[in-house]
Order: C-alpha cells, then sequence, then structure tokens
C-alpha cells in the first residue's frame, strides 16, 4: 500500500488519541513519501503515551508540514530514495517499526543511508526552527551522582567536562545525595511541570515528593526479570532470528513484565521501553541510568533530572548476565565509576541539546569524596577550585 | 560541515598527533607513484597477516590525547616501525560481519549482517589460493563469532567452495570441548558471542574447522587446549593463542585475525570498552613480536592494522556516543591503517584518503595475485 491509499479505516486498531489525530491529519498523511510517512506514524502511534513535550513537537512537524511549498520542498529527498515492492506490503501502518527497522537495513544496502540522514537532519532542523519553543519557567538543572562503593580511585574523573566549567577538589558533602535530591524537590514544588522533574537510580531509589518522576533500576526488577527471563530462552535457544526478536521487544505491553497497570501508564510505557529499546539496560545498572537520563531528556525534556549511577554487576557471560535474579550478582564498583563518569558526560551533552541550553546547569559529584565538577553560565571553565565548598551552598548556586 | 570535510578533519587530528609525538615523516616523501611499482618481481615466501582492530574503535579512545593511554604498544613499539594511514574510510555497511567480509573481498558487500551467508563477491583467500596455486593450508581465518563461519569463501560462481580459507572459530571449539565436561563455568568469560545483538547466535554453516581435526590441524590436544584457555583473560586472547598456534604449526602466507572484545561497547560499558581497547593494543603487540621471532615469518611478513569501522560520535544525536555504530557518521567511517614490514617505509604517515576495499587489491599487489573483482585500488605506498 501506497500513502495515497490511506483512510480513516487504515488507523482503527491505533489507540484513541492517536487515532484522532491521524483521522484529523489524514489529507496530509496521504501526501507524504513512503520513506518518511511511517517514521512519521512510529511517533503518532503511540501520541497517548507521549510526554508532554513531545506532543508539542509532534504537534509543531504537523503545523510544519502543512504549508504546501514546505511540504513539497522538505519531502523532495525523501520522495528520491528508491523503495522496493516489499517496503511497499509491509503493513507501515499499524507495524511502524517494524518499517524503520527494514526500511534502515534497505538504505543500508543501497547506499541511501546517507541521503536519508541528511534529509533527516535537514528536516528535523527545519521543522524545530519552524516554531518557536515555549519559554522555560527556569533553566535547566541536571545532576550526576557517581562512583557510589568506591573507596579509593586512581581514575581522572571528569575528564570531558573539565573545559566546560568548575572542578572542585574539596567538596563538603554531609547527606550528601539527600541535599541534591532535595534541591531536585524544591525545584518540583517551585515550578510544577508534569513529567518536569526526574529523579532515575540505579540502585533502589530513596524517597521524593510526588512531583518528582522516580524510576529506579531495582523498582524495575519484576520486569527485568520477566524480560531476562524471554532473553534467556531465546538466547539459549538453538535457532534465533534477531529481527522476529526486536519485533516481539517492540511489540510488547507494560503488563507482559508485570509492570502494573494501575499507576501512571505513561511511565510504565517509558519504563518498559527502556528496557526493551536499550542495549545493556537490562543487565548492567550504569547503562540503564545513562540510557534512561539520554531518553528522559530526549523524550520529557525535564527542567531537573538527577541521575544518581550505582554498581553495576560484573561482566560476566550472557546467559549469566541474564540469570541476575536467580544469584547475588559480583559487583565492579570502580568499572561502574568509568562507565558512570562518561555516563555524566552523556547526560550533560543530552542535557545540552534541548532548548535554553545557554543557561542550563550541570552538577556532578563523586558520591561520599571531595570532588564534583560544576557547570553553569556564572562559572568559569577549565577552572579548578581548591576552596574547601559546602555541597549544599554549590546545589544552591546552580539550583 | 560536510561528511568529506570532516573525514578530512579527523585524518589531520591523527596525523598533527602523531606528527608531533613520533615526528613521523609524510610517506610521499619516501614513495613514488604507484606505477612505478607495477612490474616488479614479487619476491616468494613472502607472508602476511591481517589484524582487524576490532570491533569498533573511535579516536576518542585511541589516537586523542585522552585516548592515547590505551594503546601503548601501537604508539610506542609499532607505529616508530610502520607506515601509517590516517584516512581510511569505510563507505559500507557498518555491521562488523558484513564490513568485514568488504574488506576480505574488496567491495562492500550488502548481505544481511545477522545472515549466515558467504560474501557474493571472491575473498582474498580465493584470489591467493586459486592465482597462485597454494594449498589450503596456506591461508587461514581466525575469527570471532559463529556469526563470521563463512567469512572464508564466497559464493562467487567463478570461486568459492573449495578454494577458500579455513576458518576457525575458537570459541566454537573451547565450547565443543568443554561439552562433555562439567568444567564449563571457568571459561565462560571467553565463550561469550556476537555483542551486536547479544542474542544473536546463528546456526553454523561454513567451512570452519571442528574439534575432531583441531589436534590434526594445530597439533594441539583437546585437553591442552582447554587448560591453556583456563589461563587466557578474553575471547581475543584466545583467538591470538590460535593464529600463533597456527604460525608454529602450518606458517600460513595468508593469515586474517579478527579481533572482537571491543564491541563490548554495545552493552553500554565505557570501561568495558575500554579495557577491551587495551587488550587489543596488546595483543597487536604480542603479534607482531611473534612474527619477529618466529623464523618462518621474520623479516618476511608485513602485518597490516586497521579498525573494520568507527563508532559513533559524541555529538552526533543520533547515535548514543561509544556504545553503538549506527549513524554513519564521519567518525563510525573514518578509520586508520598500520602497516610494518621488511618493504614498507618505518615513521611514515599517509594523509592521502584510502579506503577500506583497497586492501586486498594491495595484498594483491604484495603477493602477485590479481584481485579482479575488487572495486578498491591497491595501495602504493606498501604495495
Amino acid at each position: 500500500m501506497l500513502p495515497n491509499q490511506l483512510t480513516p479505516e487504515h488507523f482503527a486498531a491505533y489507540p484513541p488519541e492517536a487515532r484522532q489525530l491521524a483521522t484529523k491529519q489524514l489529507s496530509l498523511l496521504q501526501r507524504l513519501p513512503l520513506a518518511f510517512l511511517p517514521l512519521l506514524l512510529r511517533e503518532l502511534i503511540v501520541y497517548d503515551w507521549k510526554f508532554p513535550a513531545e506532543r508539542i513537537d509532534l504537534d509543531r512537524q504537523f503545523t510544519y508540514l502543512a504549508h504546501p511549498q514546505i511540504l513539497t520542498t522538505a519531502m523532495a529527498p525523501f520522495a528520491q530514495l528508491r523503495m522496493t515492492r516489499e517496503l511497499e506490503q509491509t503493513d507501515w501502518v499499524n507495524s511502524p517499526a517494524v518499517f524503520s527497522e527494514q526500511l534502515s537495513a534497505h538504505l543500508w544496502a543501497t547506499h541511501q543511508i546517507d541521503t536519508f540522514r541528511n534529509a533527516a537532519v535537514d528536516y528535523v532542523g527545519k521543522a524545530t526552527a519552524s516554531a518557536p519553543d515555549p519559554p522555560l519557567p527556569t533553566h535547566r538543572l541536571g545532576i550526576g551522582i557517581i562512583g557510589q562503593g568506591v573507596a579509593k580511585n586512581d581514575y581522572r574523573l571528569f575528564r570531558k567536562l573539565r573545559p566546560q566549567g568548575t572542578y572542585y577538589t574539596q567538596i563538603k558533602h554531609n547527606g550528601g545525595v539527600q541535599t541534591l535530591l532535595a534541591a531536585a524537590a524544591a525545584r518540583a514544588k517551585t515550578h510544577p511541570v508534569p513529567y518536569g522533574h526526574w529523579y532515575i537510580d540505579g540502585a533502589t531509589s530513596l524517597p521524593v515528593p510526588e512531583g518528582v518522576s522516580r524510576i529506579s533500576y531495582s523498582a524495575l526488577a519484576t520486569p527485568r526479570t520477566a524480560l531476562q527471563s524471554r532473553m534467556l530462552k531465546t538466547y539459549e535457544a538453538s535457532v534465533f532470528d534477531p529481527e522476529a526478536f526486536r519485533t516481539m521487544l517492540a511489540q510488547m505491553k507494560p503488563e507482559d513484565v508485570g509492570l502494573a497497570s494501575g499507576s501512571d501508564g505513561l511511565l510504565n510505557r517509558f519504563q518498559l521501553s527502556l528496557l526493551t529499546e536499550g542495549s545493556g539496560t537490562q543487565v548492567f545498572a550504569t547503562t540503564f541510568v545513562q540510557w534512561a537520563a539520554r531518553e528522559t531528556l530526549r523524550r520529557a525534556q525535564p527542567l531537573t533530572i538527577v541521575a544518581r549511577f550505582t554498581p553495576r554487576q560484573r561482566d560476566k557471560q550472557m546467559n549469566e548476565l541474564l540469570a541476575e535474579s536467580q544469584r547475588k550478582p559480583e559487583l565492579d564498583p570502580q568499572g561502574s565509576l568509568v562507565d558512570a563518569d562518561m555516563g555524566a558526560y552523556y547526560t550533560w551533552l543530552n542535557q545540552q541539546r534541548l532548548p535554553g541550553e545557554d543557561k542550563s546547569a550541570f552538577l556532578v559529584w563523586f558520591e561520599d569524596h571531595d570532588e564534583a565538577l560544576a557547570i553553569a553560565p556564572s562559572l568559569e571553565r577549565g577552572k579548578r577550585s581548591d576552596t574547601p565548598t559546602e555541597l549544599a551552598d554549590l546545589i544552591a548556586r546552580l539550583a | 560541515m560536510s561528511p568529506l570535510e570532516a573525514s578530512r578533519a579527523i585524518s589531520r587530528s591523527r596525523r598533527d598527533f602523531l606528527r608531533s609525538t613520533t615526528g613521523a615523516a609524510a610517506a610521499a616523501t619516501f614513495f613514488g607513484p604507484a606505477s612505478a611499482l607495477r612490474g616488479m618481481v614479487v619476491p616468494k615466501n613472502r607472508k602476511a597477516v591481517v589484524v582487524t582492530f576490532g570491533g569498533g574503535a573511535r579516536d576518542d579512545e585511541t589516537f586523542m590525547p585522552d585516548g592515547q593511554e590505551n594503546i601503548p604498544h601501537l604508539l610506542t613499539e609499532l607505529l616508530p616501525q610502520a607506515t601509517f594511514f590516517t584516512n581510511v574510510v569505510n563507505k559500507g555497511i557498518l555491521g562488523h560481519y558484513v564490513a568485514t567480509a568488504s574488506i576480505v573481498t574488496g567491495v562492500y558487500e550488502t548481505f544481511n549482517n545477522f545472515a549466515a551467508v558467504s560474501p557474493n563477491n571472491p575473498t582474498v583467500f580465493e584470489y591467493f589460493r586459486k592465482d597462485l596455486k597454494r594449498p589450503a593450508t596456506d591461508a587461514w581465518v581466525v575469527a570471532p563469532s559463529n556469526g563470521f563461519a563463512r567469512i572464508g569463501e564466497s559464493a562467487h560462481k567463478l570461486y568459492g567452495p573449495g578454494l577458500g580459507a579455513g576458518v576457525i572459530l575458537p570459541k566454537r571449539l573451547l565450547s565443543a570441548a568443554l561439552s562433555s565436561s562439567s568444567d564449563g563455568a571457568r571459561y565462560q568469560h571467553l565463550l561469550r558471542d556476537n555483542y551486536e545483538t547479544p542474542l544473536y547466535a546463528p546456526s553454523l554453516t561454513g567451512r570452519q574447522i571442528e574439534l575432531s581435526q583441531m589436534a590434526d590441524v594445530l597439533k594441539l590436544s583437546v585437553d591442552d587446549f582447554a587448560a591453556h584457555a583456563r589461563s587466557l583473560a578474553s575471547p581475543d586472547e584466545l583467538s591470538v593463542y590460535i593464529a600463533r598456534q597456527l604460525m608454529r604449526q602450518l606458517s600460513p602466507s595468508l593469515l586474517w585475525v579478527t579481533l572482537h572484545d571491543i564491541d563490548i561497547a554495545h552493552s553500554g560499558t565505557f570501561s568495558l570498552y575500554i579495557d577491551g581497547i587495551k587488550r587489543c593494543d596488546r595483543l597487536c603487540g604480542e603479534l607482531w613480536q611473534a612474527i619477529q621471532k618466529d623464523p618462518e615469518y621474520a623479516n618476511r611478513t608485513t602485518m597490516f592494522v586497521l579498525p573494520d569501522f568507527g563508532r559513533d560520535s559524541d555529538i552526533d544525536s543520533g547515535g548514543n556516543g561509544f556504545q553503538h555504530h549506527r549513524t554513519g557518521d564521519p567518525l563510525s567511517r573514518t578509520t586508520w591503517m598500520m602497516v610494518l614490514g621488511p618493504d614498507v617505509k618505518q615513521n611514515a604517515v599517509v594523509d592521502r584518503p584510502i579506503e577500506s576495499t583497497d586492501l586486498v587489491p594491495t595484498l594483491g599487489a604484495y603477493f602477485g595475485f590479481d584481485a579482479r573483482l575488487s572495486t578498491g585500488k591497491p595501495v602504493a605506498e606498501v604495495s
């Protein structure tokens, strides 16, 4: 099927809000090329479980494409891509993620991936620039907490971030984690924005007020165990189709892995996506926190994010990693510190990709140690401070 | 910045670093044009060892300032003896099996990276054996995962079955060696397979050596093999151990070793990725030393070290930095190649862009076979 053959009935299986939006935008959808439309539908089909920032972005794309001249220009590179009969025959309306996988393979195989990539980058940039972002109620603040359980460290921390901010070597940190969480909670209270404030923990999370969305590796133990069990069976099977397995993961629902259906449905969907779309998030706590922070920033575009990295299990054979729930895993605190140091850098990078980056602030602290690094417009770059500094004072300056 | 400009910038930064640390000179100063090499008589008894520095290492963690601590052997032992190519571009599909197959054939292969298929185009091993009438024992591949089982010979009608290289999958051998014992737990760290999708375990179809043949080919008993494996830290160490065993027993003229520990990066663990790079660096040094100490190899062997490709940059928002190689950005496509050997200029740097598909015709010029279906060109500086 081609896009111009679309009718409202094709969206019958979509969730209510997604169906309503698809029907409303049907005439536009019919004019989009096959190399582009399913990618848009991949976002649209989960509209009911989109964060507010994502909905704004999707709505902005529809507004952008509503101009006929813009539509023609923006879609021209996609329309010129060579497609196949097999791709046309894929059920791209109801399984746009499957189509995306197949399209990706096709573009790589036919050496069209660079053309596609350039067209996609150009489209996203222009669509984003087509309408101003709504003003932020306050600047963004990111907090990384790294190195739990490490007594002595020889690794040069914050090596990627030091040029961006001030490196503190004499941090006074009594009650440090609580201090940082309190700062996040205070921001959530002052600026109550739905899904605007987040706390991600690699182990068991500490209590935070309701205004802070909270996810943790430990709290997802049941879904992870259920998912790991499925992965283990697949891993040990004599024949394995990786693409079918990915499709299975993509079609999984929160209730399939025991994520409570009565609570926050959007958050449940998001947490499931971290486990089914992330690589390594199912077995390594450090990877989970880094990926969760990345996805939170990319999708929810929060004002505040606290990412606390904790020790991951030591590297083992995959079937042992997947059997994490059946034994007490051996931890690797030192390796996890190195992972977390890079994870904090990536968290800052992802925060800087969001609107308001020129005013945003970031703090990374080596948990229970004297080292921290802070980035803010008011702080000098590439500077080292050996002055004793209270963590509470530092976060107060940033928050 | 266009991909071409970015590629050049990456190359420039490598070159500048190398010149500042080693004083390496431009190879163009020492080499004439490619035509000057044509017609030369190729010496007999030449050997070549190709090592893919895999799978997928970035400049950030290797040749850039923060990465130099991870590659001391490349920088201090090998580089002063090598001609270094700063700008090797891979324009193909960035999956490890299909990319390695592309390097092996000199053509950008387009098959599904996760399919258990042979390359569509003749491999370097087939050109080598058919043109030079070499026996099967003279060309070997030591490959990292079951997915590489068919890397040794192509599906091409003019070449194909019986003309390729023997393929050894060390993890497959070890797994078989342990199947009858209850001692498997001690070896689990060596048995990890493909990292690109942690659950990928294709059925094996290829001309890979089986356990029962190991004693004959490698002169190595199952018990000795298993006992030695216990002392090794990773799959790549196992691969190099097997490669050295092959060198001792069969002295193949064309040996291809594909290292892969680095690809643990797909798990998102930066420390394990760094560990993989350090190990790969050390193993490259050990292989070169083994070549120098082995009378069958010393002074007649050229070693080529090159990554199959890079990994995504931190800056590209479409990726997740070092973890994957999905964006196709310039950093993931632009790599390097180090060439060492008795006929290779030492401590030299080549800045002009070459492609990873150029390796097979370069080997053709080196050995004296015609890689007639390759789309690459011989690299004059080392042909």
